[in-house]
């Protein structure tokens, strides 16, 4: 358990090594403060949604998973993607509004990111990559919560250096998103070198 | 000739990639070799075309409170669809590209282009603005796959191409093309060369060092 949640932290990066979430990467990290709420959220959201789609995964969509109710060949496999985007849009507004309700001050700080992490292919991907690798409850939650540190730990790295990035003097095209990959580029082959870590 | 310009303009002058940076979430990870790429090209092609051209059809019923969703589902349904006939049909490319036929669902160019084009626009224009963004998008994903097949293992779409030297040839195959970073260089490189032929693509910095330039403001 312990190796996936390294795993998911450092080798298997969902940013850096499967390209999930780019755009938002790219998009929200001209600031620290900006990257490290939303860092947060995608935690979060990462650590509910994932463990969540695998109870339903489990009980409901993969093949003979309603032997339960007394339908055992039924596999609704396919009804995958429809039904997490469905529980992950409806995790996100439920998270909303908890976190209106009961800690007001967090809800400012993440509000304006909520939304957005709806459409973050990062969160989808993560359930999807669960479903894929087998995973069970125990290694769903560790993936889930890895997977999304992982993710805040690349989008807060890369918005630091490129906090310093911008007072930099570089050729006119490459500045904004050109150095922006680059630089992302030289973050994942660092995080290649994590690669062994985990066997 | 108006109709054509949604067509063509997308391909360089307005690319989803490489100016709006839209839709490269899922897509580098299917480039390691050109197959790939082109079948998840040809995945987001029909997805991006149908959409925006159902979208477009009942915009006028589509009350703007659930509009999002409504689109989510539109886009989901015909994923699931491309997903199965991959399954069915080309077995092995569907498990190469993993989940990453899935995750167009996600793709912000697909839900970009229905809320801010086919949602305001004709059936027929939506259509063809649906495909050129999805061919913009086919661009990129076929030169980065181009570059990384080549040098990253010497063959193109399966067919060697530059000999290697396990095989008796000369070319020694670039590992580094093979793996993730050399997909952000890649497209890096690629934007320069854009904005260095387009220089009005240019970003300009939110803040400008004194003395850096002549002629540059405080």
């Amino acid at each position: 358990m312990t190796e996936i949640l390294i795993a998911a932290i450092f080798t298997d990066n969902l940013a850096l090594s499967f390209f999930l979430g780019i755009c938002t990467f790219l998009a929200v990290s001209q600031r620290l403060s900006t990257a490290l709420g939303l860092g947060l959220s995608v935690i979060v959201v990462q650590s509910i949604t994932v463990p969540v789609n695998a109870l339903i995964h489990q009980y409901l969509l993969a093949p003979g998973a309603l032997g339960w109710a007394g339908l055992p060949q039924v596999d609704l496999g396919f009804l995958r993607i429809i039904v997490f985007i469905g529980v992950i849009a409806a995790m996100v507004q439920l998270l909303e509004l908890l976190l209106d309700r009961f800690v007001p001050a967090l809800h400012r700080a993440l509000g304006v990111f909520l939304p957005l992490i709806t459409v973050n292919c990062a969160i989808l991907g993560g359930s999807l990559f669960m479903v894929e690798r087998r995973y069970d409850l125990v290694k769903a939650i560790a993936w889930g919560v890895g997977s999304g540190a992982g993710w805040a730990l690349a989008i807060v790295t890369f918005a630091a250096i490129r906090e310093r990035l911008r007072y930099s003097d570089m050729p006119q095209g490459l500045q904004g998103l050109g150095s922006a990959f680059i630089v992302t580029g030289l973050m994942s082959l660092g995080f290649a070198g994590f690669g062994g870590l985990v066997r | 000739m108006r109709l054509s310009r949604h067509l063509t303009d997308p391909l360089i002058r307005s690319n989803p990639v490489t100016l709006q940076i839209l839709g490269i979430c899922s897509a580098l990870a299917v480039t390691t070799s050109l197959v790939t790429a082109l079948t998840m090209c040809a995945a987001l092609i029909f997805v991006l075309c149908v959409a925006s051209g159902l979208i477009s059809a009942i915009r006028r019923h589509i009350p703007q409170s659930i509009r999002l969703i409504l689109q989510i589902t539109i886009i989901a349904t015909l994923v699931i669809v491309i997903d199965e006939v991959l399954r069915a049909y080309a077995y092995e490319i569907s498990q190469r590209l993993s989940i990453f036929v899935g995750l167009i669902v996600t793709n912000c160019i697909v839900l970009g282009r229905a809320e801010s084009f086919a949602m305001h626009h004709p059936v027929w224009p939506s259509v063809l603005d649906g495909l050129g963004n999805a061919l913009g998008y086919s661009l990129v994903l076929v030169v980065v796959a181009t570059i990384r097949e080549l040098l990253g293992s010497g063959t193109l779409l399966g067919l060697p191409l530059l000999p290697t030297t396990t095989e008796g040839g000369w070319f020694v195959p670039l590992r580094l093309m093979q793996l993730a970073p050399s997909a952000f260089f890649i497209i890096g490189l690629m934007i320069w060369a854009i904005r260095a032929a387009r220089p009005e693509q240019v970003e300009h910095p939110d803040h400008r060092l004194v003395g850096h330039e002549t002629g540059a403001g405080p």
